[in-house]
């Protein structure tokens, strides 16, 4: 068939009319839409975006210039620290909390049945969340640009923001679990209690040498440990070298990519064998 | 249409010797079936005959347990048929937080040659809602809302499982002829229903359905025809036993307590007969039956006691 038929032209059943739609825009639609439902939910977009600035305004910035380790001012260590809080746990909420409430309300039966390839629908939350990390990152920048007086250089804010957006990616697929394995009412308890525990007990945002013993030999197996590691290096704060703070990370991503999937293919076993 | 193209006509749906169980249950025991384009098909039966099932199995939201599913004959699954089908769902939900255009947009992109936003908004009836939230919309202003996401891609075929289950009569009538509109574009629409009025308004084939088996596929007219035209209720002084309404024509008989119930064609005749075996009735009611209490004097109710 040398051209494609036109709208209306397609003769039922004929193989050779079939069109399917472009994925990009498709794509991009179902981004914009994920991120404007976010948007229009306060509890979730503003604790997302203002959590990490008030963490910064009232434990950061009275120290902010104080020394920390070398050339690096406590300001900018506790800068990459609450980044990574920041976006972290924005991939667990926008991910993975909103595709709970999702199926919740069976709003991916409704997606089921439309012509949206699955891929899509979770690719554009993703692309959602990215750009909800992005927008916390700017926002926290900019105060510790400005109120902090954190000056790291152009190279080092991209290089900094650019490891807590890529480091991020274990968190995606943290929030891909949570969202088939919890209930959609349980999803945002047990999203706050994994995170906020994974952040405190990896060193994230309290330093280890005040923690128990324990909880330093745990905090090296802890996602959250190596996402703090692999900002920290990017700021000169190095305790651990960024390739293996980054294949730490590829690792927890793909362990917790497979046990998303087996969570996902159990529950379409459930619901749509 | 002539033999030779009908012949060629790759159907819309087929559905060949489909068995389906949930389970221990079987909810689909051997069905086939076939649409053609541009039919516009009712698919009747109580809850629970397997409706739901059978559309689920069309749309590829369900696999079968044997025999095979064809969606312009491919896959219920390819992409190709997806982006020719729209389906308004029983249970499905939808983003609450959208607003009724803005989620219209969005379905829009999903589809090659959708239609314009608008003209899906007015077919559905939803022409000045387009800035209203969805969690704000009525539950009729929901169902319309459905309706507009699986129609505004302009597919070829659409599904519609209990469509207006819910809603009230006079939402129901405009509905029904919103969903008319669509199906006047020439388009291949299945609904299921319980609502017999709604098939007799909207298809021009009725397929009924009862434990998961076809019992009848039909014009709306034969089947009707097919079944018993009165429906007579009365209350009898002593309980009666199923013998003692052994009589002729009579289907689709009913006793709960002293409450009697059946069809007929001669309800005199029967009525007669129960006289002069010295039955004492009171309460005596004879009315015209409709197309739904004709079905369901076709299924179950009517065959349990003959």
């Amino acid at each position: 068939m040398l051209a494609l038929p036109r709208r209306g032209s397609r003769v039922a059943g004929g193989v050779g009319g079939d069109q399917v739609a472009p994925l990009l825009p498709m794509l991009i639609a179902q981004a914009r839409a994920q991120a404007l439902a976010f948007w229009r939910v306060p509890s979730m977009s503003a604790s997302a975006l203002l959590m990490p600035l008030m963490l910064f305004a009232f434990f950061v910035l009275p120290h902010a210039r104080d020394p920390y380790q070398g050339s690096v001012s406590l300001g900018a260590y506790m800068l990459a620290a609450i980044g990574a809080y920041a976006v972290g746990s924005v991939m667990i909420f926008n991910f993975g909390v909103t595709l709970a409430l999702d199926r919740g309300q069976k709003v991916d039966l409704l997606m089921r049945a439309a012509p949206l390839p699955a891929s899509v629908f979770v690719l554009a939350r993703a692309i959602s969340a990215l750009v909800y990390g992005l927008i916390a990152l700017v926002l926290l920048f900019a105060m510790a640009w400005l109120a902090g007086g954190i000056a790291l250089g152009a190279t080092t804010w991209l290089a900094l923001g650019t490891r807590l957006l890529v480091g991020s990616l274990p968190f995606i697929a943290l929030g891909f679990v949570i969202a088939y394995l919890a209930g959609p009412t349980a999803a945002p308890a047990i999203a706050n209690m994994v995170f906020l525990g994974m952040a405190f007990a990896s060193g994230m945002l309290v330093p280890l040498d005040q923690m128990p013993d324990v909880l330093r030999m745990v905090a090296p197996f802890l996602p959250t440990y190596h996402y703090a590691q692999f900002a920290w290096d990017a700021i000169g704060a190095t305790q651990q070298g960024a390739v293996t703070s980054g294949l730490w990370l590829l690792g927890f991503s793909l362990a917790l990519f497979a046990l998303a999937m087996y969570a996902y293919r159990r529950e379409a076993m459930r619901r749509f064998a | 249409m002539d033999q030779v193209e009908l012949s060629r006509v790759v159907p819309t749906v087929e559905l060949a010797a489909v068995h389906k169980s949930y389970g221990n249950t079987e909810a689909l025991s051997g069905i086939d079936m076939r649409i053609d384009p541009g039919e516009v098909v009712a698919i009747l039966g109580p809850n629970g005959a397997g409706k739901t099932t059978a559309v689920s199995l069309m749309l590829g939201l369900r696999g079968t347990t044997s025999g095979d599913v064809r969606l312009f004959g491919l896959p219920p699954n390819d992409r190709r048929a997806r982006a020719r089908r729209g389906a308004m769902l029983q249970e499905s939900g939808v983003p609450a937080m959208l607003t009724v255009r803005e989620l219209v947009d969005l379905f829009r992109s999903y589809y090659p040659a959708p239609l314009a936003t608008d003209v899906a908004l007015d077919l559905a009836g939803l022409g000045d809602r387009g800035r209203v939230r969805v969690s704000n919309l009525s539950g009729g202003q929901r169902q319309r809302l459905y309706f507009a996401l699986a129609v505004c891609g302009d597919p070829d075929a659409l599904f519609l499982d209990e469509p207006t289950v819910a809603m009230d009569v006079a939402s129901r009538r405009a509905f029904v002829s919103t969903i008319s509109g669509f199906a006047a574009r020439g388009k291949t629409i299945v609904l299921t229903t319980h609502n017999m009025e709604e098939a007799d308004e909207l298809a021009q084939r009725v397929i009924v359905i009862d434990r998961g088996r076809v019992v009848a596929d039909d014009t709306p007219a034969r089947i009707k025809a097919r079944v018993p035209g009165k429906r007579v209720t009365f209350s009898s002084e002593h309980p009666l036993a199923p013998d003692d309404m052994a009589v002729p024509d009579m289907r689709g008989l009913r006793i709960d307590g002293s409450q009697v119930r059946f069809f007929s064609n001669h309800p005199e005749e029967v009525l007669a007969a129960l006289f002069a075996r010295g039955v004492r009735l009171f309460d005596l009611e004879v009315v015209g039956a409709d197309l739904a209490e004709a079905f369901l004097s076709l299924t179950s109710e009517g065959r349990v006691l003959q």
